[in-house]
């Protein structure tokens, strides 16, 4: 093992988080450059890491074609009373699934942390906490071993819970109360699926003997379940779909999928900019990236069977999301709905299951994380300035902020799905994967009406806004700062580079995401030559 | 008439009685102390008595002398102890030192 | 000069205007000058495009020269199979006229801009979009593949939407701008399922490729009825874009833009990218698909022609003018008259280019003023603009001589031809009809605007011709709307270059079974090289048009002077009372001045339907959804409410009672303990006692 990177990529924010906690709670400049060197270390890892990553290797369900893994005994008892051996892995390692995410992570991360400038509550602890859930989230990107992921998973719950209620707005209690309970209520649901997992699969050790194991790439493999184990394929029972259920509803929930998305809208009217931004940008990629990297290759018998669901739902986010868009006077409110209805484009394109399809829906995560990021930027440039968010005090801001509106042109665009910008790319792959797979055309075809919606809801809040005469009260407004360029300038570049040269994304993911169709195919045949 | 062991055993057992006697009512714990030495030697009267019309050999005689010597000490003791309730209570009347009861 | 440099050509042309467009915008605010390097980059764009025609049109006639890069590689993979996405251009004998006119208008309409928009406080910005607009212009026009066409065609609509809301202080534009995009949006979900289907059966977007699949005999979807829900599906997007019926409301509405924009984006170029579309995919439509076009096109044709009667609003008289003369050019694809629908797209939009900026000039002379009830009588002032709008109007009325007689007579001989072989009469009816309706309404606008006496005296007297910069394009297109410069005989388009050398039939790919009858290849009187599906039109198909030629031209002479003669009784002589007309045909009259309620109908159920919808949805987020989420919350707090009674009252309760037990019980028994060694001995005695005599008994 050479250069621990991926530690290194997790741990940075934690060590930038202990020198806060040292810092003195007057010292702002320190906290806030600490935090900014810290995820800026991060940012040159991430790209670090895309520049030396190697295309040909797929990942998945090979341990050997994972990247930069590092995987070593954390936990280890032995002769435990009933169980015997008790061992977890500190399993990390990246593949074309997870790669685009991690530099995504430490891209919003870092956007987030310029946003966070204007914080002024209790810099100290705010800055802490952000770190500590960038740990988090990071984490749950790298990790391999289930039990290490449900460990980030569960650390970047508590930052969160107190970054809304603290630094929040007025029903901040609420909100994050909200949060907390639904991903909790998720959680524990991943958590009787894992420890179900674990009793059903072993993994033999160098020395020949066999023990249980949380390591996820063993879970994939069919050879090592035991016979008589809960969630054994060997098993005729449904335990194993009520898992997969499980699972998937723990993973919905972060996505969010409808009807477990009411928590979204409450906690981005409450949370600061940079949290939405977070929020928005990474946390939601979490649900489907759990889905995709648990899920699918761990039930791929289950998942063939409930595409059609998976489809389902990913439809009735688009257009139940865009139409609840459309009707919101918040801001604020109207982009996390908008958030809701493209997270279905992901659905839509991992029901699919083929390479477009899923390669649409990866890329359709990196696009939303950085368009929604720059949306809920946007909102938050002009609550800073006018602190309203309600659509109706606006109109005519184009008149008063010109570069600014520039911008917002872009990222609206880019929402709508506007060809030469991102957003376009990821939708036509998960349109033309689920329309190539015959199961869910109809759904797809149902879908392409996200696409007017979209452009309805958008269009009109940008003439609401930002069109129109100026109103008296907001004429003494500025135009973007240096700092503000900062956090637009970077996401606008990806969204236009991305736009226009996808496969800069695309060939990062493809082997990956060809693996996985073909695995899943395989595994196909392995289960309907097993019996159904 | 023949002393038998049923006159030792009554002697023991009066003067027993009258330790238990001088230890419940007395309420000088010297007293109570002097009715403890009077159990010890009924107990003593006991001993030498069944040692004597049992088949015991010199048994009983050799605890008995045990017993003496014990009580010797036990009243060397005891005494201390009295005589540093005493000094903490500034008297000796069992019936005010109860701080056993708290 | 080969082929090679002949396609750097046009990636250079393609470029050109997005350099414009780069660096106008991000150079603006900086450089008030700017505009003039937009200005000069689509000269310079203009110039390529004339070399390229000569090019095309004299070397590498019959043609097809492409050039194409991997744009996407996602190579071979599971499931799918190959997945190589290109993108790349098409130089053939429609794209290199198209490319030309495109250029032309759009520098023409850069010029006229100059003075035209003088004094706006985005001048820039303006040009700007005009170099975005263009450039996707130029990417649809040279495309040669659907995706392409599809990404430049959602481009053009955002240029469009940037430029018709470009006053967007106004509330009005704004909305309009708003309208066009998402009517437009419509009309691509067809475009986007049509490029689905074929991407699904072929895995490629490319023109060629899919037509020489086709004509293999693979379709789409493996069924014949695939193939024409893939030719509707595509043309739906040109009934978005070309703004027909049923999505022509968009197209009057965006006359809020500024008036050269309507000249280049809504009467010459961007509708007609909907035509192109069409033209470009006719090879595969199928004789239902094409029935259903030809239809969509004579409604688009009729219905906006009865508006246009009655609206004074110069702008949209000439709008619903350009959806009727677009309906005219849908219906001749309908009915296979191909090369005379692409040759009304050319003439159309020369002169129709001229009729925009002409009624530009008169705005600007009359100071914003639209409505033509307050013009009258400018000739006298506007001498040239006058001159240009009236050769124009000429031309769309199919007056010989002019180029819009040329296009406009074969499309009505082609339908009349078509009405003869299938018995599909209502083609040529309303054809002939609308020829004299047009006729009508444009010399309406003529006299109302230029004859008479000035209605408003004030506007009058400042009015002035315009200058030489707006003037110039004027001339420019009403010259170009003259028969010269396509044929030598005024009367028969047949004999001329452009339909011998410049237009020529397309290969039709289409399986025989699906096509028209007239144009089965079996029956054939043309030679064709061996290899080529070239368009067979049969023997029947090239007599009935021969023998409907002479009336043809008879009844669109006819009436097209019926229609001017009618214009000049009412408005110019006043023999008839135009007034007293709409009196007595008040329904008609209102039906017609509003628009036939499309937009009221429009807005009621599909806007107020959308918006109802989102309410109930959002009301149905807030109250069910997140009301189940918080009802449940609420029972569990009311549940641990309970729970925490019973802890506190119940569970506790025993708690408390086995400690008050047990203390009660203490207490008695605390009795007993007196700290006296006395009592403890004599109570062990007693118990001693009670013991031996319970024992005794052992």
């Amino acid at each position: 093992m050479n250069f621990p990177i991926l530690t290194f990529l997790t741990f940075i924010p934690v060590v930038g988080m202990i020198v806060i906690l040292f810092l003195k709670k007057e010292n702002i400049k320190g906290i806030k450059y600490t935090a900014l060197i810290a995820t800026g270390i991060q940012v040159i890892l991430a790209v670090f890491l895309m520049g030396n990553y190697n295309y040909s290797l797929g990942g998945i369900n090979d341990a050997s074609s994972f990247q930069f893994v590092e995987l070593f005994r954390w936990i280890e008892i032995h002769d435990f009373p009933w169980i015997g051996t008790i061992k977890i892995d500190y399993f990390m390692g990246v593949d074309g699934l997870s790669t685009p995410l991690v530099l995504l992570t430490a891209i919003i991360t870092f956007i987030a942390t310029l946003s966070s400038w204007t914080i002024d509550k209790q810099l100290k602890g705010y800055f802490a906490l952000f770190l500590l859930l960038d740990t988090g989230m990071m984490g749950v990107f790298v990790s391999l071993d289930f039990f290490l992921f449900f460990v980030f998973w569960e650390i970047m719950l508590l930052p969160m819970y107190f970054l809304i209620g603290i630094w929040g707005g007025p029903r901040r209690e609420y909100a994050a109360i909200k949060f907390f309970l639904y991903t909790l209520f998720g959680s524990i649901f991943i958590l009787l699926v894992m420890i179900g997992l674990y009793f059903s699969t072993t993994e033999v050790l160098a020395d020949g003997s066999k023990v249980f194991t949380f390591n996820i790439l063993e879970m994939m493999n069919t050879a090592n379940y035991t016979s008589d184990g809960i969630l054994s394929p060997l098993n005729p029972n449904n335990w194993r779909f009520l898992a997969y259920i499980g699972l998937f509803a723990g993973f919905a929930i972060k996505i969010p999928m409808f009807p477990f998305h009411t928590w979204l809208p409450d906690a981005h009217v409450e949370a600061p900019t940079p949290i939405s931004v977070i929020l928005a940008g990474v946390l939601l990629k979490m649900g489907i990236y759990g889905i995709l990297r648990f899920n699918y290759p761990i039930f791929p018998e289950i998942t063939q069977q409930l595409a059609w669901y998976i489809g389902l739902f990913g439809m009735i986010n688009i257009i139940y999301g865009a139409l609840a868009a459309m009707a919101q006077r918040d801001f604020k409110k109207l982009i996390a709905y908008s958030s809701i209805s493209h997270m279905g484009y992901c659905l839509l394109g991992m029901a699919a299951l083929n390479t477009m399809g899923i390669s649409g829906a990866i890329l359709q995560m990196f696009n939303h994380g950085t368009i929604t990021a720059m949306l809920f930027l946007i909102v938050g440039v002009l609550y800073d300035r006018t602190h309203t968010r309600n659509l109706d005090d606006f109109g005519g801001m184009a008149t008063q902020m010109p570069i600014y509106t520039g911008f917002v042109t872009v990222a609206f665009f880019a929402a709508i799905g506007l060809p030469g910008l991102s957003g376009f790319i990821s939708e036509i792959f998960v349109f033309l994967g689920a329309f190539s797979y015959d199961t869910i055309r109809i759904i797809a075809i149902i879908s392409t009406l996200g696409i007017l919606l979209g452009a309805g809801y958008m269009l009109w809040t940008l003439q609401r806004v930002y069109l129109g005469t100026l109103k008296e009260k907001w004429a003494g407004l500025k135009d973007l700062d240096r700092r503000e360029y900062l956090m637009f300038i970077p996401l606008t570049l990806i969204i236009i580079f991305l736009g226009i040269y996808p496969s800069a994304m695309l060939d990062v993911m493809n082997t990956s995401v060809n693996t996985m169709v073909k695995f899943m195919q395989d595994s196909q045949m392995f289960f309907s030559s097993f019996g159904g | 008439m023949e002393v038998t062991l049923t006159h030792f055993l009554i002697v023991s057992t009066i003067l027993f009685c009258l330790g238990i006697y001088g230890i419940v009512t007395r309420k000088n714990a010297v007293m109570v102390l002097m009715g403890i030495e009077l159990i010890l030697n009924a107990s003593n009267i006991n001993f030498v008595a069944f040692s004597r019309f049992g088949n015991f050999g010199l048994q009983g005689q050799l605890i008995a002398l045990f017993v003496i010597v014990l009580a010797a000490a036990e009243a060397a003791v005891a005494l201390a102890i009295v005589l540093n309730v005493y000094k903490t209570f500034v008297n000796v009347n069992v019936d005010e030192i109860d701080s056993l009861r708290d | 000069m080969n082929e090679s440099l002949l396609i750097n050509f046009a990636v250079v042309i393609l470029f050109l205007p997005l350099l414009g467009f780069i660096v106008t915008l991000l150079l603006g605010k900086k450089v008030s000058k700017i505009f003039i390097f937009e200005n000069l980059v689509m000269l310079i764009g203009l110039i390529l495009s004339i070399v390229l025609l000569i090019a095309k049109v004299t070397t590498f006639n019959n043609v097809s020269i492409s050039s194409e890069f991997m744009w996407i590689d996602m190579g071979d993979v599971p499931v799918i199979g190959q997945i190589q996405i290109f993108l790349g251009l098409l130089l053939d004998d429609i794209s290199a006229l198209m490319i030309f006119v495109v250029f032309l208008i759009s520098f023409l309409v850069h010029f006229f801009s100059i003075d035209y928009m003088k004094g706006d406080i985005r001048y820039n910005r303006y040009f700007a979009y005009l170099g975005l607009f263009t450039f996707s212009m130029a990417g649809i026009v040279l495309t040669h593949n659907l995706l392409m066409m599809y990404i430049f065609w959602e481009l053009v609509g955002v240029s469009s939407y940037l430029l018709i809301g470009f006053w967007f202080e106004k509330k009005s534009a704004s909305d309009a701008g708003k309208k066009a995009f998402i009517v437009n949006r419509i009309g691509d979900l067809g475009f986007l399922l049509g490029l689905l289907t074929l991407f699904l059966t072929y895995n490629t977007f490319s023109f060629v490729e899919i037509f020489t699949e086709i004509s293999q005999g693979n379709l789409p979807l493996n069924s014949e009825f695939g193939l024409t829900i893939t030719g509707i599906f595509i043309f739906c997007g040109a009934v978005g874009k070309s703004a027909q019926f049923p999505l022509h409301v968009w197209l009057p509405d965006a006359m809020e833009g500024p008036t050269p924009v309507s000249a280049l984006i809504h009467a010459a170029t961007m509708v007609a990218a909907g035509v192109y579309l069409v033209v470009r995919i006719f090879g595969i439509l199928t004789a239902d698909a094409m029935l259903i076009i030809a239809t969509i096109g004579a409604l688009s044709a009729l219905i906006p022609a009865t508006i246009a009667l009655t609206q004074n609003d110069i702008k949209r008289v000439l709008a619903y003018s350009t959806v009727s003369q677009l309906g005219y050019m849908i219906m001749a694809l309908g009915v296979g008259a191909y090369k005379f629908a692409f040759f009304h797209l050319i003439t159309h939009a020369f002169f129709k280019a001229c009729m925009f900026l002409g009624s530009g000039s008169v705005i600007h002379a009359m100071h914003h003023e639209q409505d033509i009830q307050n013009m009258g009588g400018l000739r006298k002032k506007m001498p040239i603009t006058y001159a240009t709008f009236l050769i124009s109007a000429i031309a769309i009325s199919g007056i010989p001589l002019t180029s819009g007689f040329l296009s406009k007579d074969g499309i009505l001989a082609g339908t009349y031809a078509f009405g003869t072989l299938t018995g599909h009469w209502y083609f040529p009816f309303i054809g002939f009809l609308v020829a004299m309706m047009t006729a009508f309404y444009m010399f309406r606008l003529i006299i109302l605007t230029f004859h008479g006496e000035p209605r408003n005296k004030e506007k009058y007297e400042h009015a002035h011709e315009s200058s030489f910069i707006m003037v110039m394009p004027l001339v420019v297109l009403s010259i170009l709307s003259f028969f010269i410069w396509y044929t030598p005989n005024p009367m028969d388009p047949e004999a001329g270059w452009m339909y011998s050398d410049w237009i020529k039939n397309p290969e039709l790919h289409t399986p025989e079974n699906l096509r028209f009858g007239f144009m089965q290849s079996d029956v054939t009187s043309v030679i064709t090289p061996p290899g080529e599906h070239r368009i067979m039109y049969s023997e029947t198909y090239t007599a009935a048009l021969h023998h409907v030629h002479g009336s043809a031209v008879f009844l669109s002479i006819a009436m097209a002077v019926l229609g001017i003669l009618l214009a000049f009784v009412m408005y110019q002589w006043k023999k008839i009372s135009a007034d007293i007309l709409a009196d007595k045909l008040k329904p008609l009259y209102k039906f017609s001045y509003n628009k036939w309620y499309f937009d009221e109908l429009y807005h009621k159920i599909f806007v107020a339907g959308t918006i109802g919808l989102s309410r109930l949805i959002a009301w149905f987020d807030l109250k069910v959804i997140d009301g189940i989420v918080d009802g449940s919350a609420a029972v569990t707090k009311a549940f641990s409410k309970s729970i925490g009674w019973f802890d506190d009252n119940v569970i506790d309760g025993l708690v408390n009672l086995t400690a008050s037990v047990s203390a009660f019980i203490g207490l008695i028994f605390s009795k007993f303990q007196t700290g006296k060694v006395q009592t403890y001995i004599i109570m062990v005695i007693f118990s001693l006692v009670i013991l031996l005599f319970l024992f005794k008994s052992f």
